[in-house]
């Protein structure tokens, strides 16, 4: 287990923003770093770079490189791996960490083949000591969990959102910033405009509820009800695949192999029996609540809190229960 | 200009149910049904409609496998794909994410040099070992730009094409320059099923096989020992504590017990 002990957050900000997900970083970071006997530091980028290493010292981060260049406030691999690169050098950092997002993944795997790096993907938890580090992460859509060994001096490794509890806000906390100096690179991608979701929505990956709506429905109305019961609870909206290929919702909200993988505190499964394609999504979030017709159905059989019922009978009791103890 | 494109499958168990050896730690796969992976029929469905939109184009499916992958390259040409090529050999056995990337750019240099590609095309990720990292890797080696999450080829010539990538907030419009590796999700298309042509072309249809040494790669680029990670133990997901059932005399009685407990136990 040769290489470099200290560990690199690797913070990709979104639409001007770090995305909550980066705060969990730091959580896996410290425990990465205990395994292996390293530092911690952190790397931002764009303009909004110095805000957001303030964000990072607020909650425990020690040390945040800055690139605060405009070209970095919108994401393409090629020009972040070469500045993360340069600050993994400078930094001698051997364990870099990301988020398991989109622009996440995408720029591991271009780190990848950089730094002469192993990846374990989409990982959600991490162990070792006395300098080695492992992780596990699922396979075979969330029905093997798989631990994972590096045989490479630099290990990178992306992190599920909501595995690790995001580093709170500590008074008084700031971080040593530095700017670091990289050189524009050149890169055949770009991106050239952006249209924002429903305003409003609260991503999947990052909710810590979710509200999931399935055949159980009946029709495409039934999610007004769905989005009512997520509202109320400050969720987000999960669809099952059937009612996504049916078009009684979009795709972003598909919970599933062929959709998101989520691991909230509260998934509430509502219509939903639990086919094993979206099982593999959501099976590991923290409380399970089933609500469907069918006693039988394998979504009941995982469940924490299951409620034999019609949906359409019990949400709207729920909702209005919440709703006057949260008044009272 | 007609387009050269590659297609990049995975042979992988039709089934995520999988159960784990306990003497080995490691999945069962023997006796398990093998198919294309399903993420790829997505990428496969794609090339062919870019071969519909340019006419004259070529599409040549490629994997990294077992002699059985044939199946999965012979399923891309049933579904319309032109050609197949398989890396395959005993050397590419317990490979990773980063040495099978590394030999399947190899695998693309060696057609760009025959024939200059265009786009490279991937699924999402695999049904088996779920990475994702794949495509963007091969992009890597290559050297060339990569668009993951791609849900719309929006235009394509022979010099640059513009996608939609479905971000977790909305969707970025990406230029790219070509050639470039393109990993698609699901929604980019509805995938055809094979044509009864198709199902005798794909009988028919010679697969170009190559070992390391014909990509130009040392054994020890490849497989378990250019890996750059190793699974040490698979095991099933820790098993859920039981759960309850609430009880109630109506719907009405239900709910209103289930909002108790969730408050109860501090999950609301």
């Amino acid at each position: 287990m040769a290489g470099e002990k200290n560990v690199l957050i690797v913070a990709v900000p979104q639409r001007g923003a770090l995305p909550p997900a980066v705060f969990e970083l730091i959580t896996a970071a410290k425990k990465a770093a205990a395994a292996t006997g390293g530092t911690v530091s952190a790397l931002v980028f764009g303009t909004k770079a110095a805000d957001f290493a303030k964000q990072l010292g607020e909650r425990g981060a020690e040390k945040v490189l800055t690139v605060s260049d405009a070209a970095y406030d919108s994401f393409v691999d090629e020009a972040y791996a070469a500045a993360t690169a340069a600050a993994a050098k400078q930094e001698a950092a051997g364990v870099l960490l990301l988020a398991a997002s989109v622009a996440g993944r995408s720029l591991a795997a271009r780190l990848s083949v950089l730094l002469k790096a192993g990846v374990a993907a989409e990982i959600c938890e991490i162990s070792g000591s006395g300098g080695a580090l492992s992780a596990k992460r699922y396979q075979y859509g969330g029905n093997i969990v798989a631990e994972v060994a590096f045989k490479s001096d630099v290990k990178i490794l992306t992190v599920q959102p909501m595995c690790f509890e995001a580093a709170p806000v500590e008074a008084g906390k700031a971080a040593q910033t530095t700017p670091l100096s990289v050189p524009a690179a050149s890169a055949g991608a770009q991106v050239a405009s952006f249209k924002a979701d429903e305003a409003g929505e609260i991503d999947l990956g990052a909710a810590e509820r979710i509200v999931s709506g399935g055949r159980g429905l009946g029709n495409a109305d039934g999610f007004k009800l769905i989005r009512e019961l997520a509202h109320t609870l400050g969720a987000a909206v999960g669809a099952s695949r059937a009612v996504v290929d049916a078009g009684w919702i979009a795709y972003r909200h598909q919970v599933g192999l062929t959709g998101r993988t989520v691991h909230p505190k509260l998934y509430v499964a509502c219509g939903i029996s639990g086919q094993i394609q979206h099982l593999a999504g959501m099976a590991s979030s923290a409380n399970i609540v089933a609500v469907n017709t069918d006693p039988a159905c394998p979504m009941m059989d995982i469940a924490t809190l299951g409620v034999v019922g019609d949906v359409y009978e019990v949400l709207p009791v729920v909702i209005s229960e919440i709703k006057k103890r949260r008044g009272a | 200009m007609p387009l050269n494109i590659v297609v990049c499958v995975k042979h992988t168990p039709a089934t995520t149910s999988v159960s784990v050896d306990s003497a080995t730690g490691k999945v069962k796969t023997a006796g398990l049904a093998y198919g294309l992976n399903p993420f790829d029929e997505y990428a496969v469905e794609e090339a062919v409609r870019l071969k519909e939109r340019v006419p004259g184009s070529f599409a040549t499916a490629l994997t990294l496998g077992a002699d059985s992958a044939d199946a999965a390259l012979r399923e891309a040409v049933s579904r319309g794909i032109d050609a197949a090529a398989l890396v395959t050999g005993p050397e590419f056995d317990g490979g990773d994410s980063y040495s099978t990337s590394r030999a399947l750019a190899a695998a693309v240099q060696k057609l760009h040099a025959q024939k200059p590609v265009h786009l490279v095309l991937f699924g999402k990720n695999t049904n088996d070992g779920n990475s994702g990292m794949v495509g963007a890797m091969t992009a890597a080696w290559l050297n060339w730009p990569s668009v993951v999450s791609v849900k719309k080829i929006e235009s394509v010539d022979e010099a640059s094409a513009s996608v939609w990538r479905a971000m977790e907030d909305g969707v970025e419009t990406v230029k790219v320059k070509l050639p470039a590796a393109i990993s698609t999700i699901k929604e980019i298309n509805e995938p055809r099923l094979p044509s009864l042509k198709g199902k005798m072309a794909a009988k028919k249809a010679a697969v170009t096989k190559w070992g390391a040494a014909d990509l130009g790669l040392k054994p020890e680029e490849v497989g378990a020992a250019g890996a750059a990670t190793s699974v040490t133990r698979q095991s099933p997901p820790p098993s859920r504590p039981a759960g309850m059932k609430i009880e109630g005399a109506t719907a009405a009685d239900k709910a209103k017990k289930l909002v108790d407990i969730l408050i109860e136990r501090k999950i609301i």
